[in-house]
């Protein structure tokens, strides 16, 4: 018998699969399709202060393994989301559930975050200073060790919740960021966010995207997501949500021996809506062959020599 | 919203660039007209949504125009090719909100559910008047299959070469006491369809390039008069007073 469970910065999760924020909305669909108390968790689809009508469509494009989407952050806004998800993903879902929260100042992250303190059910507070979708956004405090730092060190300051910062790929040294976000007093990190693409219509001559560029997210992301949190493991003590292309239980696992503590799947689930469901099923007769009888000590094997 | 499989039985050729195919399995997974699903293809990552035009407990019925790799690659599939599918996706033709006289009218491979939407009309035993249009005749399909379910039908070809010479709009002011649309096609012909005075209401199919097709994405929401809504979930039908351009 495989033991599962996993801890992120004292929050236990009965598995370390988590549906990655964007791609499972605050649950309702999935909830229509499975019983969502399987997971892990669930990191919500990123929230802001106020209600965002995101991107002209089209929002998504197709790529080799992979997909683009410039969706823009859609969402209905941090009120919203407390008077009408949250009780609903109440019902859904029992276990701990991760915020993931935006914003375009430093203090729209705190307002939200200190939104999110009294929710028992939010655990984790995921701050995504990445999203490449949003000019005016998160994307700078990715890009920039001190600015990464500045949100880092004010959420913390407002509220008693882990945080984990999810990282940006789209720089030259995501270590510089997850040191300086650990040193800011991140309980954690969560990466990778989306790769920054584009792809132009042949017939048109024109951007796919309205937006002209996407994230790229799916199997094409996999070697880099894992070589990033390979690389940030070596660089900070603290937990790490790997993210990026994982599609099944032997790709979660490759991402733990790398140094995740869990792992997040996203594009997955929109090609597989079951994706996750499938993935913890598998995951015990991967740890068997593994010889992993819990699979936690799988989180930065690869590093042990 | 179910997975199953489907498996093909044989693709017909009709026209240059338009495919029918015959799918067998578990056709009871649409629900309602104007549905579609949502196929996984070999090689390709996101799956590709296609109208149902017709169903039955034992399997589908699509049209397939072909547009790119994905649809290419499907309407290339040789028979007994098995596709993964999320099916009865969107919320389909409500043919019991319609009020006042319809009318069917589809622009070229939009006409594919609307074939489904009559073939329920005409089972409940009403009268249906189509309106049909394409860029030109070698374009025209599926017009005995529609004849065949004993439809009233009106034709326009842009070029004139088939029917009336116009647009599908034209076929509509013939009959000006129809006062109720269901529509899919293209959108500029959607939108001139929409300004029409004669029509009171209508239900109108859109298509989006989309991420899941099942609602959690988001890739394909645009604005309406109630707010922002996906059309792969809470379409693909739009309704004639919430549509904004």
């Amino acid at each position: 018998m495989v033991d599962l469970s996993v801890s992120l910065a004292g929050v236990p999760l009965k598995n370390p699969i988590i549906p990655a924020s964007g791609t499972f909305g605050y649950g309702r669909e999935y909830g229509e399709l499975y019983d969502l108390n399987i997971l892990g968790s669930f990191s919500w689809k990123g929230t802001t202060a106020l209600p965002r009508p995101g991107n002209p469509l089209p929002r998504i494009a197709e790529t080799p393994s992979g997909m683009l989407n410039a969706v823009g952050l859609q969402n209905p806004g941090m009120d919203a989301v407390l008077s009408e998800e949250v009780p609903n993903i109440a019902r859904l879902f029992q276990g701990p559930v991760i915020a993931n929260v935006g914003g375009f100042s430093v203090d729209e992250y705190v307002e939200n975050c200190r939104k999110l303190e009294d929710i028992d059910q939010v655990a984790i507070l995921e701050v995504n200073i990445s999203c490449p979708n949003v000019h005016a956004g998160g994307r700078n405090f990715g890009c920039d060790p001190a600015a990464a730092a500045e949100v880092t060190a004010a959420v913390k300051a407002a509220i008693r919740k882990p945080v984990f910062m999810k990282l940006t790929p789209n720089v030259s040294d995501i270590a510089e960021i997850a040191r300086a976000c650990a040193d800011a007093g991140a309980d954690g990190l969560c990466l990778i966010n989306t790769l920054l693409g584009m792809r132009i219509d042949l017939k048109t001559r024109r951007p796919v995207l309205a937006n002209r560029t996407g994230g790229l997210s799916g199997p094409a992301v996999f070697p880099v997501a894992l070589r990033m949190v390979w690389d940030v493991y070596e660089a900070v003590d603290i937990p790490i949500i790997g993210c990026g292309g994982v599609s099944s239980a032997e790709d979660a696992a490759e991402m733990m021996l790398a140094g995740a503590a869990a792992v997040e799947v996203g594009a997955a689930n929109l090609r597989d809506p079951y994706a996750c469901k499938t993935i913890i099923e598998d995951l015990p007769a991967v740890c068997e062959r593994l010889g992993a009888a819990h699979i936690a000590d799988l989180t930065g094997a690869a590093h042990r020599r | 919203m179910k997975r199953c499989t489907f498996t093909l039985e044989h693709t017909r050729r009709l026209t240059e660039d338009t495919y029918e195919l015959v799918l067998s399995g578990d056709g009871a997974s649409v629900t309602a007209p104007g549905q579609f699903v949502d196929l996984s293809l070999p090689g390709k990552f996101l799956r590709r949504p296609i109208s149902v035009c017709s169903w039955s407990d034992e399997g589908l019925l699509l049209l397939v125009k072909v547009v790119g790799d994905g649809t290419r690659q499907l309407v290339r599939s040789v028979p007994g090719t098995v596709f993964d599918t999320l099916s009865g996706l969107g919320n389909g033709f409500d043919v019991d909100a319609a009020s006042g006289t319809p009318i069917l009218a589809g622009g070229g491979i939009g006409i594919a559910p609307l074939y489904g939407l009559a073939r329920v009309l005409r089972q409940r035993g009403e009268p249906v008047t189509a309106a049909l249009g394409f860029r030109t005749a070698a374009d025209a399909f599926y017009l005995s299959e529609f004849a065949a379910l004993g439809c009233d039908l009106m034709v326009a070809t842009e070029d004139g070469t088939l029917g009336v010479k116009g647009f599908v709009t034209d076929l509509i002011q013939k009959r000006p006491e129809r006062d109720y649309v269901f529509t899919c096609g293209p959108l500029p012909m959607l939108r001139a369809v929409h300004a029409l005075p004669q029509l009171r209401g209508g239900q109108f199919s859109f298509e989006a390039r989309m991420g899941c097709g099942f609602g959690a994405c988001m890739g394909c929401s645009v604005p309406t008069a109630d707010g922002y809504k996906r059309v792969c979930k809470d379409g693909p039908i739009l309704y004639k007073e919430e549509i904004v351009w």
